[in-house]
């Protein structure tokens, strides 16, 4: 009998899976892709969208378009998975069986969560990037913007690309100055974190940029109120951040549809999962994917694609009866925009910090790694046309393997963070 | 940072923030001790409702509990966390309960 498929999302996690599927497949399983909307959204462009570098209506395309033509695309609601009967139950009370589950549900935007941030000054002075809408409303209230205090906070992690509120900063300081108003514009990044990123040697790399650009770097603010009507951030311990515009990164969490699935998600909704094999904790038939999982990697969509390739085989194996394999590192790979045409490229995994070097081939490259580049820049760029038609269609991209490679990094680079307890 | 001794006499081993390496070596009796080395009085109730249920969340799921976990699913409020372990409840809290730093999910 044909064993059927089921994965709940197209975004970039779900298409590819299903793409990926179908090809290994073709007739001899049956794939079906849920999701609630026919609209695909290229993510990575919305940090351009605000300063008019990207058009919002070019960022989004039909999501059955993406998928090959055997794969069956169901636009419906999900209502919630019930693992003890292998069904998705759909809103309009439909049911779908499945022999085999993939959550590829991806991270919704809670801004709710966070004490007055949608309340006075909500999408007037107070702003996501992080939405096509947001990122649409942001592009002219930037434009009018020629002084004062533009924030930009993330409220708490994890995040979907983690990097991108840094790259927000950088492309903020090129355009202000492209408009001759830097002098009059304060940029001040605000982050829970103690550094501007996580990992020592990126953060070293990457808090030098900023400083250099005149970006103000505050750390350790864990932002517990929004006072838009005075235009301040309130941290739970007291602390107060002005501002004239803000831009936030809201709190993230998984689906609704994990949250109404007993027994997937943790308490942020995001699917608990085996880091290595993708596989849900105690439901053997269910998987998931991409931004929709708690795995410690950035969420990102190029760790949906190395995933994909772990993903699909342990649908192999476990179809086939045989052990899934361990075989996701957290590869993850990002390209940091820092304006005026450069940007930075980042490659690393669960082990390994982002360290200087050169991608992907050991000894040519072309691209450096943590390092500016014009290059990086034009890497960034030429990924669009990537992202369409190798990653969504479920394709390898040469000279990039799932695993992270080890040459051409230079593991000598890596910093040990010294600090007095 | 001063050496913490175990029961068993062995040094205690912690890394260079002062989290504990092996969280097997910690006994209640070190909390008081090591809240003092980061600056806190001393531990109330509602200090050891934080200690103990970031402990058993760490060892029944192997991930130390973020912030938002601790306020969502501890039975003490974000307000009371910052109050009770001002600046950074979840290191801090995670740091006396003798387990490994909470990692941030980049």
């Amino acid at each position: 009998m044909r064993p059927r498929v089921v994965i709940i999302g197209a975004g970039t996690a779900g298409t590819l899976t299903a793409n990926r599927l179908d090809r290994v497949y073709g007739d001899s399983a049956e794939i079906i892709v849920i999701d609630r909307d026919d609209r695909h959204l290229y993510q990575p462009g919305l940090l351009f969208v605000p300063f008019g570098l990207a058009k919002p209506d070019k960022l989004v395309r039909s999501r059955r378009a993406q998928l090959r033509a055997a794969v069956e695309f169901h636009e419906a609601e999900v209502e919630h998975v019930d693992t003890c009967h292998d069904e998705v139950q759909l809103a309009g009370g439909e049911v779908i069986g499945y022999d085999l589950l993939v959550l590829a549900t991806g991270a919704s935007l809670l801004p709710g969560e966070t004490e007055g941030l949608t309340g006075p000054g909500w999408n007037e002075r107070i702003f996501t990037f992080y939405t096509l809408e947001g990122a649409t409303a942001l592009r002219s209230a930037l434009r009018s913007f020629d002084q004062g205090r533009l924030v930009v906070n993330m409220v708490d992690l994890p995040v979907k690309c983690p990097v991108a509120p840094l790259e927000f900063c950088c492309l903020a300081d090129w355009h202000f100055r492209q408009r001759g108003v830097r002098d009059r514009v304060r940029i001040e990044y605000v982050t829970p974190l103690d550094g501007a990123f996580t990992k020592a040697t990126c953060n070293r790399e990457l808090s030098s940029l900023l400083t250099a650009k005149g970006i103000i770097v505050t750390t350790e603010f864990n932002t517990g109120q929004v006072d838009g009507a005075a235009g301040r951030l309130v941290s739970w311990d007291d602390r107060e951040v002005p501002f004239d515009l803000l831009v936030t990164i809201p709190l993230h969490g998984g689906s609704e549809i994990v949250a109404r699935s007993p027994g997937l998600g943790d308490d942020l909704g995001f699917v608990q999962v085996d880091p290595g094999t993708l596989q849900a904790r105690g439901t053997p038939n269910v998987f998931a994917i991409g931004d929709a999982t708690n795995v410690p990697a950035s969420k990102a969509g190029s760790v949906a694609h190395f995933e994909g390739d772990t993903l699909v085989r342990n649908i192999q194996r476990f179809l086939e009866d045989r052990e899934v394999e361990a075989s996701f590192d957290g590869h993850t790979n990002c390209f940091i925009e820092t304006g005026f045409h450069k940007a930075l490229l980042i490659d690393f995994n669960y082990e390994i910090e982002p360290v200087p070097g050169l991608f992907p081939d050991p000894h040519v490259g072309p691209l450096r790694l943590l390092r500016e580049s014009r290059l990086n820049h034009l890497g960034k760029l030429a990924f669009e046309w990537m992202y369409w038609h190798v990653v969504l269609p479920g394709r390898s991209v040469p000279g990039i393997s799932a695993q992270m490679q080890l040459a051409g990094k230079r593991l000598d680079a890596i910093t040990t963070e010294r600090s007095t307890p | 940072m001063t050496t913490i001794t175990a029961t068993d006499l062995r040094p205690v081993e912690r890394d260079a923030e002062g989290f504990f390496v092996y969280p097997e070596q910690w006994t209640e009796t070190m909390a008081p001790e090591i809240a003092l080395e980061n600056g806190l009085g001393a531990l109330t109730d509602r200090h050891w409702q934080v200690i103990r249920f970031m402990r058993t969340t760490y060892l029944e799921t192997g991930a130390a509990p973020s912030i938002r976990t601790l306020g969502k699913t501890s039975g003490v409020p974000v307000k009371e966390l910052y109050q009770l372990f001002p600046k950074g409840p979840a290191k801090l809290a995670a740091k006396i309960a003798g387990i490994p730093k909470p990692r941030g999910c980049i």
